[in-house]
């Protein structure tokens, strides 16, 4: 079950959209989100949808991936969908079962509220598994910089974000190992009722939470040994660069983007 | 036959035909015999041992334990307790407030209780050299490497197994505590006729402990038989990165190059290599 968890995974591809700048990609992400709040209407979702997909196949990543990373939310999706179908009121009444009811307006909210679900994080996910780690923090850095003047923290946000996605993939195999030696010792993660499912977590996460508070300290010392302290006054190997396509994506996604949010 | 494996194969990504981690594997496992598994990173040694307390069903196959298949088996909670798994860096999975309740853990999920219970951790406890009075309510992460990753291995001699596979069991222990560790194992199968599976890196190790060697290579067993005779195979486990005993080769060396016939080669001790030099220097 631990296999289909794939948030923060990065897969290295030689394709379009790996090849563009970090930055860029996070600003066509923040306006997919506002376009995706702006749209009201359908064939909206429509236009987003083949946005998705021509970006889906620039980056070359099979769709299983993105199916993939919508799967945890089937519940949360589900659940808003069902929520609306029978919480919204107004319309016509479409279906009738005793004291249930199913309303125009509650399907229809209900549709865009699974959809705009679906869509963020199929989008986001895109994001970072067509861009590294690394560079996701250095284009998240970047963008942050010019509020460092009313104090924010931009680079150290943008480590705090870099430790974070770097170690989801090596905490996943942990747990998914001291599952495995749990069982070994006829742990039972899988029956019983939900008080006794969450029980049987304890001895899963008691280690998992051990190793990780011994990783973050020898993380810690391995980055002080090599002087690190912070952002102030640290340059970069790699520094950023915009070139050409760069700006031309940004601008063709921003004009459609804000269109599509606009007129429809 | 005790443990038997028939044809096994198993492959991770079924979408990818033909990338198997296991391919054929065919063996037999006697009672109370001591097999070292040994084979490079990623031979598949790993896997193999998960297939056989049910951790990782194989795509193909048959394993045979005490008489039932256990590829078929539905209620695996038998089958981990017959064959106890020690995994690589053991110590990582301790949970419990105290030793007692860590060691526990597995008997308890069996359905022991009480003085059975009690029992099972003390003798367990002791089956490591650690004294149960002083180590029961101690906490397991005030440890040390060495005593944590006994606690852990009694974790699981707790269950009473009837095979128990150990994961490389001294890996980052110093010298002296994995000197100790390699007694307690070799004293507990003396005494209690346990089968054990050791996987290891350590060819000495290996050499001085098990009655048969299996080696892995790619997925597959390239090897099979006494350490004697898997050592023999200087040129083959060097080629696959393993290697034999730096005291065998030695042995392998002084044999060819001085043509002494009747020099024992099959020794991996430097105590049992000096007395061997010191006999045929006699005459």
């Amino acid at each position: 079950m631990l296999d289909d968890i794939i948030i923060g995974q990065y897969i290295e591809r030689d394709s379009f959209i790996h090849s563009l700048d970090p930055r860029i990609k996070i600003l066509v992400i923040i306006f997919f989100i506002i376009t995706i709040f702006l749209i009201n209407a359908f064939t909206g979702y429509l236009f987003l949808a083949f946005f998705i997909l021509v970006t889906v196949l620039l980056s070359k990543i099979k769709v299983k991936y993105i199916i993939k990373s919508i799967r945890p939310l089937i519940f949360i999706i589900s659940f808003t969908l069902i929520v609306h179908l029978f919480m919204t009121r107004g319309g016509q009444i479409i279906w009738e079962w005793r004291f249930l009811k199913i309303e125009e307006e509650g399907l229809r909210m209900g549709l865009f509220m699974s959809l705009r679900l679906i869509f963020l994080v199929s989008y986001t996910s895109l994001l970072t598994l067509t861009t590294s780690p690394l560079a996701l923090t250095d284009g998240l850095e970047s963008l942050l910089k010019p509020f460092e003047k009313i104090g924010l923290p931009a680079h150290e946000l943008a480590m705090m974000m870099s430790i974070a996605l770097r170690f989801i993939p090596t905490l996943l195999e942990e747990a998914q190992k001291i599952m495995k030696a749990q069982k070994a010792r006829g742990a039972d993660f899988e029956s019983g009722n939900l008080i006794n499912k969450a029980k049987s977590l304890i001895p899963l996460l008691v280690p998992l939470f051990v190793n990780a508070f011994r990783r973050a300290d020898d993380l810690a010392l391995a980055m002080e040994a090599r002087c690190y302290r912070g952002g102030e006054g640290r340059s970069r190997m790699n520094a950023l660069l915009l070139v050409n396509k760069d700006y031309i994506v940004l601008a063709l996604s921003f004009v459609y983007l804000i269109s599509v949010g606009i007129f429809l | 036959m005790f443990i038997e494996v028939r044809n096994l194969s198993h492959n991770y990504d079924k979408e990818l035909v033909g990338n198997y981690t296991l391919k054929d594997i065919d063996f037999k496992v006697e009672k109370g015999e001591f097999i070292g598994l040994i084979g490079h990173t990623g031979s598949g040694k790993s896997t193999l041992v998960q297939t056989l307390n049910g951790l990782i069903k194989p795509t193909e196959g048959e394993i045979i334990i005490g008489g039932s298949d256990i590829t078929k088996e539905k209620d695996l909670k038998e089958v981990r307790q017959k064959v106890g798994l020690v995994f690589q860096y053991p110590e990582h999975q301790l949970f419990e407030e105290n030793v007692f309740l860590d060691v526990a853990f597995g008997p308890k999920n069996l359905g022991l209780e009480g003085e059975e219970l009690e029992e099972r951790v003390k003798e367990a406890l002791v089956a490591v050299n650690l004294n149960y009075k002083e180590f029961k309510d101690k906490s397991p992460f005030k440890l040390s490497g060495g005593q944590q990753r006994r606690v852990a291995i009694a974790g699981v001699l707790a269950m009473k197994p009837e095979v128990l596979i150990l994961d490389e069991p001294t890996a980052g222990l110093d010298p002296k505590a994995r000197e100790e560790l390699l007694q307690e194992i070799t004293s507990l199968q003396k005494r209690s006729g346990l089968t054990i599976i050791l996987i290891s890196h350590r060819m000495e190790e290996v050499g001085q402990l098990a009655d048969r060697i299996i080696v892995l290579e790619k997925g597959k067993i390239v090897l099979e038989g006494t350490p004697n005779f898997v050592f023999s195979h200087v040129d083959l486990l060097e080629g696959i990165g393993l290697g034999v005993p730096q005291i065998t080769k030695v042995m392998h060396e002084l044999k060819n190059k001085l043509n002494i016939d009747d020099m024992r080669t099959d020794l991996f001790t430097i105590l049992e290599a000096k007395k061997e030099i010191l006999r045929v220097m006699r005459g």
